[in-house]
């Protein structure tokens, strides 16, 4: 800790495949991000390398990356905040690495849209009024509602390292948010879409997840509930089975 | 082209509006990643009984220093409260009253509180919500990470727009019935800016070169309140909500320059304020280097953080080891908003039928020499939708023309043949620093004759430096190098055509101040600047102002 430069280790992947890793020194003095340091290494040092970012402010949800171990976006991790002079920038687990830093999010959009993300209405097109909701009903869902779709928490989550067809928590997060909306009428469909093999059943409430959102969703308190959404929504689906 | 509100806005309205309608939608980015998701304040809507059009067109229109169209201003406000319901509907949680009823909060400028928000995430959280409107359609297909190189036009019609597909690199080619611009502003050819790194005018630029003109592009938004040193915004709604801005005497000093509104004045007014201060050797000094600065002060209005303002308090605890509540916020004038674009009408329509623009990326002009506060997001949404209709209806009665061939061949080699093979030694991202700084200090919130003729000379050198750069990233895979290179190369155009248009505007109006010709002229720039490209630079031309009801007047707030 009593050097001046930061010395960063970043895994690397080129066009063919081949894995390596490149070691950079940045002086303390010129960042004070990791993003930061991303940035200069990449400005200054080797133009070769390859990341997302964009708004540097936490809430675009681009600069996913792991720091030291740990899913973390880049944008909003203080380099000294580490505790280390040494800084491994990796990418994150759990999705297929396209170059350096860059992964295939495609997954995690595919898997957000199976759990119908969107408010269900049977009024459709009228929009002439607003529709009534306390702050108490809204905040039912707020929490639910800051995701950011920075795929961290798939990242942490030892599930969808193992099974790649759970949803995961932030498509079973959304579900809940849309389903805790007083405006929403489709929560009966969303529940059936995700009532399968790849919902709610797999989560092992580890935890990982809501430990590293960067956005304090805590998705796995929204899986629990949602489970419990799931049962009931199965218990009166057997009861009017049986009435038939 | 663009993912951001308008473009998605622009999206579901198409497919709304007509069933047969498939809509293709290019970003650069993810689509949730777009800088709209930054929009924190709010969004102007005429909803309570007690406001009214005429008051909210009379407050943009005076707060454009008289710049904008004012039929255009007219029929914009009076499309907007039907987007607020629309969105309320989709799920876009807007901040309520205790009875359930969407809030409304008072905005720098406004003379009726009349900013729809959601705490102060207003622009993440609509565009969650128009994003999971869009997943409802199959019939809007995502090109995610597709980059927008060129347009072309032929025979007076749209014909293909050249991409770039980052993941693989393959030059991908797009043919539609009609084209939509919605690629945001260009606030990133500034180093401190507001502006997310992928705020590039992209869309200005390939416009500009495919020979659609823009419109005002000399006027470029100072935000007043970028936090230090990083340039993130701090939303004006931290004034609204009764935020104070101190110098280093630790005094409030907006009275001496906007004695009714003071705080609430609008940005242009509140950054030359701060900026005044500052030369007058009242900025602040701190543990941020050189760098002067004014305080923004909330610790007053401590009890409104957690509900009210929870994102930038969150801001200034992460990046600045700040508590809101117990000491001041270091901000400073930063590039936010172009209020310049592709010059549109009323109908979103540029001068090549088929194509339109909505959002940053256009310029009707409702905003004119300076855009209000909450005056964006709701442009977003209303003009998002006309443009995504008026697309639809253009794209239900014309086919696809065929593709020009010659320019899709003439772009590739461009690319592959020209911009990676030079080899000259210099650095994209020293270009683009360079460009930054220029822009910081010669064409900021104080400018003058001089010190736009030496921005035109530096950006006249840094073109040159440019057709002697070096991309060292010879991959094809996410090349973004390359990428930067092509960014640079458009914010080299649009710094020229805003240093430009400011050197000719001797005059000052709204956001462009010129210190050497410090009053407005109406007699003379009562007028739009319209540049057009030509292979020695822009032609500029000027075009009138349409008024309808307010005259000009002295704009005292």
């Amino acid at each position: 800790m009593s050097g001046n430069e930061y010395e960063f280790t970043i895994k690397r992947k080129d066009d063919h495949g081949k894995v390596s890793y490149s070691d950079y020194s940045v002086p303390k003095d010129r960042i004070s991000t990791v993003f930061e340091g991303l940035l200069y290494i990449k400005e200054n040092l080797d133009q070769t390398l390859s990341m997302r970012y964009s708004c540097t402010m936490e809430i675009c949800g681009s600069c996913a990356v792991e720091v030291n171990g740990k899913p973390k976006m880049a944008c909003s991790t203080i380099a000294s905040s580490l505790k280390t002079d040494k800084i491994r920038v990796e990418p994150i687990r759990h999705f297929d690495v396209i170059k350096d830093l860059v992964v295939d999010l495609d997954s995690f959009f595919d898997k957000y849209r199976k759990g119908l993300p969107y408010i269900i209405r049977e009024d459709y097109g009228d929009y002439s009024s607003e529709l009534l909701q306390t702050p108490e009903q809204f905040q039912k869902y707020e929490q639910y509602s800051m995701c950011i779709k920075c795929g961290l928490c798939m990242a942490a989550c030892p599930i969808v390292g193992t099974d790649e067809d759970y949803l995961g928590p932030a498509s079973l997060t959304a579900v809940l948010r849309y389903n805790l909306d007083s405006r929403d009428e489709g929560g009966k469909y969303r529940l059936e879409a995700i009532g399968t093999e790849e919902g709610t059943s797999r989560c092992h409430y580890a935890g990982e997840c809501s430990e590293v959102c960067p956005k304090g969703v805590d998705p796995s308190s929204a899986i629990q509930k949602l489970r419990w959404q799931v049962f009931k929504h199965e218990i009166s689906g057997l009861i009017r089975g049986r009435r038939k | 082209m663009g993912g951001g509100l308008a473009g998605l806005r622009a999206a579901i309205a198409a497919v709304e509006s007509n069933g047969e309608i498939t809509v293709g939608l290019v970003s650069k980015l993810y689509p949730l990643r777009s800088h709209s998701v930054a929009a924190e304040g709010g969004t102007s809507a005429v909803l309570d009984p007690e406001d009214n059009f005429d008051l909210h067109s009379y407050d943009t229109i005076k707060g454009s220093d008289y710049l904008a169209d004012q039929d255009a201003v007219e029929e914009f406000v009076k499309l907007v409260p039907e987007q607020i319901y629309t969105t309320d509907h989709w799920g876009c949680p807007w901040s309520r009253a205790e009875d359930g009823r969407i809030s409304q909060r008072d905005f720098g400028g406004l003379s009726f509180p009349r900013a729809v928000f959601a705490a102060d995430k207003t622009g993440f959280h609509v565009m969650q919500t128009l994003y999971s409107r869009c997943l409802m359609y199959d019939r809007i297909h995502f090109y995610n990470e597709y980059f927008a190189t060129s347009i072309s036009v032929d025979s007076n019609r749209f014909n293909a727009m050249t991409t770039i597909n980052l993941r693989t690199g393959e030059y991908t080619i797009f043919q539609s019935k009609s084209l939509i611009l919605a690629a945001g502003g260009g606030g990133r050819m500034y180093r401190f800016s507001t502006c997310a790194h992928s705020t590039t005018g992209d869309g200005d630029a390939i416009a500009y070169r495919a020979g659609i003109p823009l419109k005002d592009m000399e006027f470029v938004q100072f935000h007043p309140t970028g936090l230090v040193p990083s340039g993130i915004l701090i939303t004006e709604a931290a004034r609204a909500e009764g935020g104070y801005l101190r110098n280093s005497e630790g005094k409030r000093f907006m009275e001496h320059y906007a004695p009714t509104k003071l705080e609430e004045a609008p940005r242009d007014i509140v950054s030359r304020a701060m900026m005044w201060e500052i030369e007058a050797g009242r900025g602040v000094r701190g543990g941020y280097g050189n760098i002067e600065y004014i305080n923004l002060d909330l610790t007053h209005i401590a009890d409104k953080l957690e509900e009210r303002l929870p994102m930038i308090t969150d801001i200034a605890r992460k990046f600045n080891n700040i508590d809101a509540a117990e000491g001041p916020i270091p901000v400073r004038p930063a590039t936010h908003y172009t209020m310049g674009g592709v010059s549109v009408g009323i109908g979103t329509e540029t001068v090549v039928p088929g194509v339109f623009g909505a959002g940053e990326n256009a310029s009707i002009s409702i905003h004119g020499a300076n855009r209000l506060g909450s005056n964006s997001t709701n442009e977003c949404l209303a003009l998002g939708n006309v443009a995504g209709k008026k697309a639809a209806e253009f794209a239900s009665s014309h086919g696809i023309p065929d593709l020009n061939h010659d320019k899709i061949r003439e772009e590739e080699k461009r690319l592959w043949e020209d911009i990676m093979r030079r080899d000259g030694g210099e650095n994209v991202a020293a270009i683009r620093s360079d460009l930054g700084h220029t822009m910081d200090v010669n064409v900021g919130v104080f400018k003058t004759g001089e010190k736009l003729e030496s921005a035109i000379k530096t950006i006249y050198e840094l073109k040159e430096r440019y057709s002697r750069i070096s991309i060292q990233d010879k991959s094809n895979v996410f090349n973004t190098e390359l990428q930067w290179a092509l960014e640079v190369g458009y914010m080299l155009d649009l710094a020229e055509i805003v240093a430009k248009g400011a050197f000719e505007r001797k005059e000052s109006r709204g956001a462009h101040y010129r210190k050497d010709f410090p009053k407005r002229d109406d007699d003379n720039f009562l007028k739009h600047t319209i540049a057009t490209y030509t292979r020695d630079g822009p032609r500029l031309e000027y075009s009138p102002v349409r008024i309808t009801k307010w005259q000009p007047a002295e704009r005292v707030y």
